[in-house]
Parts: structure tokens; C-alpha cells; sequence
């Protein structure tokens, strides 16, 4: 990959097959126009070329049968580009297969740290397996960024204050390029690093093998009890606040009468702006502080990870 | 040469040269404070040209940047400094202004049968204040230019951004106003001061194409202004608009900057699309084929253009619903712009055709933004969009459409008009030749990046992998073609100032009231208002039936 000319992308997901597949139907309709356009263009210049200066060609007003033929027909293919390409759409940004192996992603001025549910860390290299849907959950520390796998013909922006969740199943083993594809300022361009896929087993190893700190979920913990959270928020219940054992992925009733579903950007929010969704039950303005500016978006994405531990230890119980 | 001036009446060895606009007055004074549209067109032809030379000796160093993978001409604040101001100085200030403020100025009240516009004195206050707005632009680029992208995208721009972002924002949001502006004037003089006669269905297709853009300036110049005016607020003032960490919202800066961007980028592609209606009709002899359908396109294109700013976000984080409405209206739009192109090709069908330098400009326009439109709906099309976003398939895109499209139409209007704006003819030679070199360099420029932006090169990348050098260095051997292309018509139209032969009053034979006056026009254009009774591009000499039936 290295070396000489590539003038086509490697294909290494379930999705670039498709999205290939697309591209090669789209560039099709464009050549198929081109021509079309160029050689009535050619043919008519040369063929009605000015023969005297005193040529006096016939008046034509135009046809509204052609007028009809070339706006119908146009319409038509764009209308299959725009159901094909909405469809692989859908699939790819909001399908994630349920069993999908989690991984976190933050984007920073200027690099990609990642870390996996085992605490396992990287920072500018991703490493995954085959054949597994892989889900990412992305946010970033300062500006826009963007995720971007050419080989996957994947890409997804990191905008801050929210999270960003994209999926993928590679099909090949290999090193494909990642990139930040949203300018972010000086470093953008260096902003880069490497996807490696690997066999399951290899991966296995990979995960486990060198220096694996805490799991995201102890760390998680860790934090949980470090700024306090755990003195309201007893598992028990008997705390200020609520409990927040076997909350994750639940209906939350708030206050206001709405219910909500305690994902992660439910969970985000009320650590950093506690008063935007106060659970039912309790006082508003609520007496929880914010944490805005004490935790990093790497840490938060630990209490997530560790109270959708607390969430799947109940269900299994 | 190969037109013959048939009617050359000015100029005669002898005769005492005829008052013209030019010859009226002198001195700086007469120019800087003229009320005469033609003079005004003038002085935005000096001022765009300043920008586009400035914008293209940032594209230069940019392209020479790009020849290795390394980064090793500037350093990345330099090289993110340079893109930055090559877009703000070509889109904001030439591009937006060019057809409109040089042409659209020079012509419209001609093209008419009127005096002046509707409002002279606010037509050059348009250009003072596109000046000022230039000053502080220029300003900002020499205090240590902006890094942010034409596209100011926040929180980079209002936080962390360590540049000249405000007083460029500044510079702009003062040369919104010259553009809303000379909108406003159109619009009035169109509506209110055509010749008796001129029905709207007689109007050259020039005419329509700048109604549109009009309509366009007004509605939509004042959100970028305003948006633009919030990245400054917030950058001094910490006003929580765009960055969440005070509480605001990213992408309400996308959509309030693309709901005026993307409009925008018709405002510069419609005039253009006049101006090749008027060459091809001249250079066909014939009227334009289906030419309600080309004048209605115009605005269905305006209209239209207003609905599809999301498709600048399908890989935001929008909803996916929303992503899908943006883009079946983006497909829709550019069923307008190919109706155009069909009706176009087909007026040259059983035309007298002649290959002059305009319609050798006019014929790439049309080839190129053919490329530029199809390009256009793969990044229109979802799935595809979402590997394509941000890498260079989408440079290649906006330039097929813009330098491609826009930039071919403003040189077909430059060669076209030249005789009328100065009353002599430029080499046509030379012309033909600097019209090829520049088909040339810019395909071999930009072609490269759509297999480029395909294979995942981002766009606004300094140093890049090395697997992507060979395509580089082909854009960059293009660029340096295309340099070459645009200079040559820069010196023969300085020298044919001096040394190039009289034009007469209609060296192409061209229709339209314009030609019927005489080159250089008098102060007042015409010596009486002129009378239509025929419809536009009557190039037949049978008359014909009133009721212009459609076959
Ligand atoms: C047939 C009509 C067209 C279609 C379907 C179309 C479609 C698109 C789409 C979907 C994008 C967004 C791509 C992305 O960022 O991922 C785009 C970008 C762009 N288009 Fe077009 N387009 C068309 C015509 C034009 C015209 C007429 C112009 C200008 C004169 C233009 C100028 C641009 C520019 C400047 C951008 C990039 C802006 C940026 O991010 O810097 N396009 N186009
Ligand atoms: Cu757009």
C-alpha cells in the first residue's frame, strides 16, 4: 500500500463494498451525461460551423416534449442515487448491531485517544478485530473533529458537548489510514494515525498482552467515589440523589413529566449541567454541582462505562 | 481576425472622437466620485482584480506546498493561514462580486435601454464600502493573517483560533453590505426603468440570471453577516453562542453559515450562467433554445437553493432524517442546472456557429460545469458523501463549478464585452490560445483530486502520505499551466488599451440594446430611449409571430 499509484481505495469493511457499489453506479450516470453533453457539443459546433458571414440560421423557439424528456428523466436517476445512498445511510449511522464491542474515542488539538472497555489504551492507532461490529463512542476536549477510515468509507464528525456513535465490521486484516478529516487547527494534518485489524485470536492477545492499566469500569468507579458522586448517589438509594444502579439504558420520569432514556448523553449532561433534567421526586434547582471544568470528557466516558457495568450486573442478577 | 467590425462609426481618422464615459472627464476625482454605473463597473474591475490576484499567489505557494508530502515550503500556521485567505479573498471578495458588480453594473442599465441603475449614488457607495471591507480584510492579512477556513467554523473560530478572526470578521460582515446593496439596486432598476417595449419576456437571459442573484444577495447575505458578527461577539466578549463549553451549540454556526453559503454559491454561478446564454446565442446566431425554461430555471435555482444548506452536514451528527430531506432537495436542485445545459447544447443545433475567444470560453463553461454539477450529486447522494465530506473530491467539485463554471463565464464576459467597455478588440489569437492553455492547466489541476478525494486524501491537510505525491504533483504542474493561462489575457487586455484595433459599436453583431450604442458608450448611453418591439436574440431577420409559440 506503500508504494506506487493507488488510484482506487482499499475496501476493508462490510459497508465499502456498498458504498463502492454506489459510487460505481453513480459514476456511470455522470460519464453517460459527460458524453452526452460532449459529443452534442463537438458534433453540433463542428457540423453547424459558421460557413458565410452572412448565414442566417432558422429560428427555433424550443420543444416542450425535450423540455419534458430532460427534466423526467434526470429526475428519475437522481431519485434512485437518493434512495440508494439513504438507505446504506441509515444502515451505517444509525443501525449499530446490538452486540457490537464498545470502544471509546476521544478527540483532542491534537490526536485520537482511544481506550477499550478493559482499560486497554492507544493513542492515534485503533485495533480491532475481524468480522466483529465494532461501535465507537467519540467526543471531543476542544473543537470539531472528524473520524475518518477511508478504507471503511467511514467517517463521522466529534463535535463537543455531544457524543458521536458510528459502527463498522472489518473484512480484511491490515493497516489502513485514520484520519482527522475536520480542520481543527495547526496540527490538523498530523491529527492522523493507523486502524489495525487483526484475527480474533491475535487481537485476544493484543488486548490483554503489555501494560493494562484499570478497566474502563474500575477507573469509572474509581472516579465516582474520588469526586464524590457515590456520597449522594447511593446504591441503596438512601443517598440525596438518586441511585443509580441499573439506571443506564432505562426510562428515566423527570421532573417536568417527560420521560428520557439514560444514555450516554442523558448521563453526560447531568454531570455537567445538573439542572438541565431533574429526575421526579427530587428539588429543582437541584443541590448537585456541577463537575463542568473538574472531570475530562475521558473520564466521564469511565462513569459511563462503569454505570453501564452497574446496569448489566443487574440484569444478570 | 475573425470578425470583420461591420459598422465601425467611431474614431474615423479625422473625425473628432465622440464623448464617451471614458473620455467625459479626468483625473482621480472624476473616478472616485462618479455616479455613472459604467465608471462604478469599472472600479470594481480594478478592485476584484487586486483580490484575485492576491488569492491566487496564496493558491501558488499553497500547490507548491503540496508537491512533496512533507511539509517543507511553510509551516502548518503558515500553510492553514494560506488556504484561509485564498478562499476568503476569492470567494468573498472576487467571486461573489465579479459578473454583478463588473458586468451586472456595466450592462444591465444598457442592456435595458436605461440611463444609469436605479440608484447611482448608492451604487457607489456599494463599492466604498466594499472597499472598506477590503481595507480590513487586507489588514487582517497583513497583521498576521486568519487560520480558521473561509468557512469559520466554530468553537474553532469564536475559542481557540490564535488569529486575526475577528477583524476578518469584521472585513466581511462590512462587505456584506456592498453586496445586499447592489442586489437592491438591481432588482429596482429592473422592475422600474426598462424601455418601453421591454417586456419581461424580452429580456436578456443576463438580465434574469442577475434578478435571481439578486433576490439571493438580499435574503441571504444578512444571515452570514449576522453569523459571523456572533463568532466576533463571542471570541471578545464570551457570550455563549457557539462554543458548548459556554453553553452553546456548534452546529447552529453550520446552519446559520451555510443557510447564506449555500445560496451563496449560486450568487456566483448564476451570473455566470447569464453570461453564457448571451455568447451562446451570439455565437449560434439564434435565439436560446427553450429560453422561458432558462429564465424560470434561474429562479427555481434561487428559490430552491434556499432548502438544501444541511447537505454541507451529513456527517455532523444531524439527524439522519434530517440528512435525507437535504438531500432529495439537493438532488432536485440540480435538475434546473442540467434543464439549462440541455437548452444550451441544443441552441448551437442548426446554429451558424463561430469559435471567437467568448465562445471558446463559453463552451469550457458549459463542459466544465457539466463535470461540476454531476460531481455535485455524489456528495449529494448520502452514503457516498459520507466518505467523500471534507476530502479533496469536494475541492475538486467547488472548483470545477467555481473556476470551471464561474470563472470561464467571467472570462467568455470579460472577451465578449471588452470592445463595448473600451471600444477596441484584443488579440484574438492570443485569445483563443490563453482560453485553451487555462482549459488545460485547469483540468489537469483539478481532475487529480477527484481520484484523490476518493482515495481519502482530507482536504486541508499540510503534509499528507507519501502514496498520494504523484496525483499532487500533477495538480500542481496544472496550477502552474493555468498561472500561465491567466496572465496571458491579463497583459494583451492592458495592451490592446493602447494598441488594440477600434471595435466599432457591434464588432460581433450581437442583439441586445447594448450594441446599439457606441463603443465606449456615451455618459447617458443612449441619445434617445430606445423602443423593443422584438423579442431577445432575434438573430433570425424574419420576423416573427408575437405569440413566441413553444413547438
Ligand atoms: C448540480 C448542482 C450541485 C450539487 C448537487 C451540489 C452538491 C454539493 C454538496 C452535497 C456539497 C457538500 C459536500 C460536502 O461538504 O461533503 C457541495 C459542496 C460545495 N459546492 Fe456544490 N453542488 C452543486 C452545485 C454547486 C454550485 C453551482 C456551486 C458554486 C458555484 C457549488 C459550490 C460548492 C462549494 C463551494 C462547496 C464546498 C463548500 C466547502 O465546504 O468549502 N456547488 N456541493
Ligand atoms: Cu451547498
Amino acid at each position: 500500500m506503500e508504494q506506487g499509484v493507488p488510484l482506487f481505495p482499499e475496501a476493508a469493511s462490510t459497508m465499502a463494498g456498498k458504498v463502492d457499489a454506489l459510487y460505481f453506479f453513480l459514476v456511470a450516470v455522470a460519464v453517460f451525461f459527460a458524453a452526452l453533453i460532449f459529443i452534442s457539443l463537438t458534433v453540433f459546433a463542428l457540423k453547424y460551423r459558421r460557413r458565410s458571414e452572412t448565414d442566417v440560421p432558422p429560428s427555433i423557439h424550443g420543444s416542450t416534449p425535450l423540455e419534458i424528456a430532460w427534466s423526467v428523466i434526470p429526475l428519475g436517476l437522481v431519485m434512485i442515487m437518493f434512495a440508494w445512498g439513504a438507505k446504506l445511510y441509515f444502515d451505517e449511522y444509525n443501525e449499530v448491531p446490538a452486540d457490537a464491542e464498545e470502544v471509546y474515542v476521544v478527540g483532542k488539538q491534537w490526536m485520537w485517544h482511544i481506550q477499550h472497555t478493559n482499560g486497554k489504551r492507544e493513542i492515534n492507532e485503533l485495533h480491532v478485530p475481524v468480522g466483529r461490529p465494532i461501535k465507537l463512542i467519540m467526543a471531543s476536549e476542544d473543537v470539531i473533529h472528524s473520524f475518518y477510515i477511508p478504507a471503511f468509507r467511514l467517517k463521522k464528525d466529534v463535535v463537543p458537548g455531544r457524543y458521536a456513535t458510528i459502527w463498522f465490521q472489518a473484512t480484511k486484516t491490515g493497516r489502513y489510514h485514520l484520519f482527522c478529516a475536520e480542520y481543527c487547527g495547526t496540527g490538523h494534518s498530523k491529527m492522523k494515525g493507523w486502524v489495525t485489524v487483526m484475527e480474533p485470536a491475535e487481537y485476544q492477545a493484543w488486548l490483554s498482552g503489555g501494560v493494562v492499566g484499570e478497566s474502563m469500569e474500575a477507573a469509572g468507579e474509581r472516579l465516582f467515589n474520588q469526586l464524590g458522586c457515590n456520597t449522594c448517589h447511593r446504591a441503596d438509594g438512601t443517598g440525596r440523589g438518586p441511585s443509580l444502579v441499573g439506571v443506564f439504558g432505562k426510562p428515566v420520569r423527570l421532573l417536568s413529566g417527560e420521560t428520557v432514556i439514560a444514555d450516554e448523553a442523558y448521563i453526560r449532561e447531568s454531570i455537567l449541567n445538573p439542572n438541565a433534567k431533574i429526575v421526579a421526586g427530587y428539588p429543582s434547582p437541584t443541590i448537585m454541582s456541577t463537575y463542568q471544568g473538574q472531570i475530562s470528557e475521558r473520564g466521564i466516558l469511565q462513569i459511563i462505562a462503569y454505570l453501564k457495568s452497574l446496569s448489566k450486573e443487574e440484569r444478570s442478577q | 481576425m475573425d470578425a470583420t467590425p461591420i459598422n465601425a462609426h467611431s474614431g474615423t481618422p479625422g473625425e473628432p472622437t465622440p464623448v464617451n464615459y471614458l473620455n467625459v472627464d479626468y483625473g482621480l476625482k472624476s473616478w472616485l466620485l462618479t455616479t455613472d454605473h459604467k465608471r462604478i463597473g469599472i472600479l470594481y474591475l480594478i478592485s476584484i482584480t487586486i483580490f484575485f490576484a492576491l488569492g491566487g499567489i496564496f493558491a501558488a505557494l499553497i500547490r507548491l506546498e503540496l508537491m512533496t508530502p512533507e511539509g517543507d515550503v511553510v509551516s502548518s500556521e503558515m500553510y492553514n493561514k494560506l488556504f484561509t485567505m485564498h478562499g476568503v479573498a476569492m470567494i468573498f471578495f472576487f467571486l461573489i462580486p465579479s459578473i454583478p458588480a463588473v458586468f451586472g453594473n456595466f450592462l444591465i442599465p444598457m442592456m435595458i435601454g436605461a440611463r444609469d441603475v436605479a440608484f447611482p449614488r448608492l451604487n457607489l457607495m456599494s463599492w466604498y464600502i466594499y472597499s472598506i471591507g477590503g481595507v480590513f480584510t487586507f489588514a487582517a492579512m497583513a497583521l498576521g493573517g486568519v487560520d480558521t477556513g473561509w468557512t469559520f467554523y466554530a468553537p474553532y473560530s469564536s475559542t481557540y483560533s490564535n488569529s486575526n478572526v475577528a477583524l476578518t470578521a469584521v472585513g466581511v460582515f462590512i462587505l456584506g453590505f456592498s453586496s445586499i446593496l447592489t442586489g437592491l439596486n438591481f432588482i429596482v432598476t429592473i422592475h422600474k426603468m426598462r424601455a418601453p417595449g421591454l417586456t419581461w419576456f424580452r429580456l436578456p437571459l443576463f438580465v434574469w440570471a442577475h434578478y435571481a442573484t439578486s433576490l439571493i444577495q438580499i435574503l441571504g447575505t444578512p444571515v452570514v453577516a449576522i453569523s459571523i458578527v456572533l463568532v466576533a461577539l463571542e471570541r471578545l466578549l464570551k457570550l455563549g453562542i457557539f462554543d458548548p463549553k459556554l453553553g452553546g451549540d456548534p452546529l447552529l454556526f453550520q446552519h446559520l453559515f451555510w443557510f447564506y453559503s449555500h445560496p451563496a454559491v449560486y450568487i456566483m454561478i448564476l451570473p455566470s450562467m447569464g453570461v453564457i446564454s448571451e455568447v451562446i446565442a451570439c455565437f449560434s446566431r439564434k435565439r436560446v433554445f427553450g429560453y422561458p425554461f432558462i429564465a424560470f430555471s434561474s429562479l427555481a435555482i434561487a428559490v430552491l437553493g434556499f432548502l438544501v444548506w444541511g447537505h454541507h452536514m451529513f456527517t455532523s451528527g444531524q439527524s439522519v432524517y434530517a440528512g435525507m430531506i437535504f438531500s432529495v432537495l439537493t438532488m432536485l436542485v440540480a435538475i434546473p442546472s442540467a434543464v439549462k445545459v440541455f437548452n444550451w447544447t441544443a441552441t448551437l443545433y442548426k446554429g451558424s456557429v463561430s469559435y471567437q475567444a467568448p465562445m471558446l470560453y463559453a463552451l469550457g463553461f458549459i463542459g466544465l460545469f457539466t463535470i461540476g454539477g454531476l460531481t455535485g450529486l455524489f456528495l449529494a447522494t448520502l452514503a457516498t458523501d459520507v466518505h467523500l465530506h471534507d476530502t479533496y473530491f469536494v475541492v475538486a467539485h467547488f472548483h470545477y463549478i467555481m473556476v470551471g463554471g464561474a470563472i470561464m463565464g467571467y472570462m467568455a464576459a470579460m472577451h465578449f464585452w471588452w470592445p463595448k467597455m473600451t471600444g477596441r478588440l484584443y488579440p484574438e489569437g492570443w485569445a483563443k490560445f490563453a482560453a485553451l492553455v487555462i482549459f488545460v492547466g485547469f483540468n489537469l489541476t483539478f481532475f487529480p483530486q477527484f481520484v484523490l478525494g476518493y482515495l481519502g486524501m482530507p482536504r486541508r491537510y499540510h503534509v499528507y502520505p507519501p502514496e498520494f505525491q504523484v496525483l499532487n504533483v500533477m495538480s500542481t504542474a496544472g496550477a502552474s499551466i493555468l498561472a500561465v493561462g491567466y496572465i496571458i489575457p491579463f497583459i494583451y487586455l492592458l495592451w490592446s488599451l493602447k494598441y488594440g484595433p477600434l471595435a466599432g459599436a457591434n464588432p460581433w453583431q450581437a442583439k441586445g440594446l447594448e450594441w446599439t450604442t457606441p463603443s465606449p458608450p456615451p455618459p447617458h448611453n443612449f441619445e434617445r430611449t430606445p423602443v423593443v418591439t422584438e423579442e431577445a436574440y432575434a438573430y433570425a431577420s424574419k420576423p416573427y409571430p408575437e405569440e413566441a409559440e413553444v413547438v
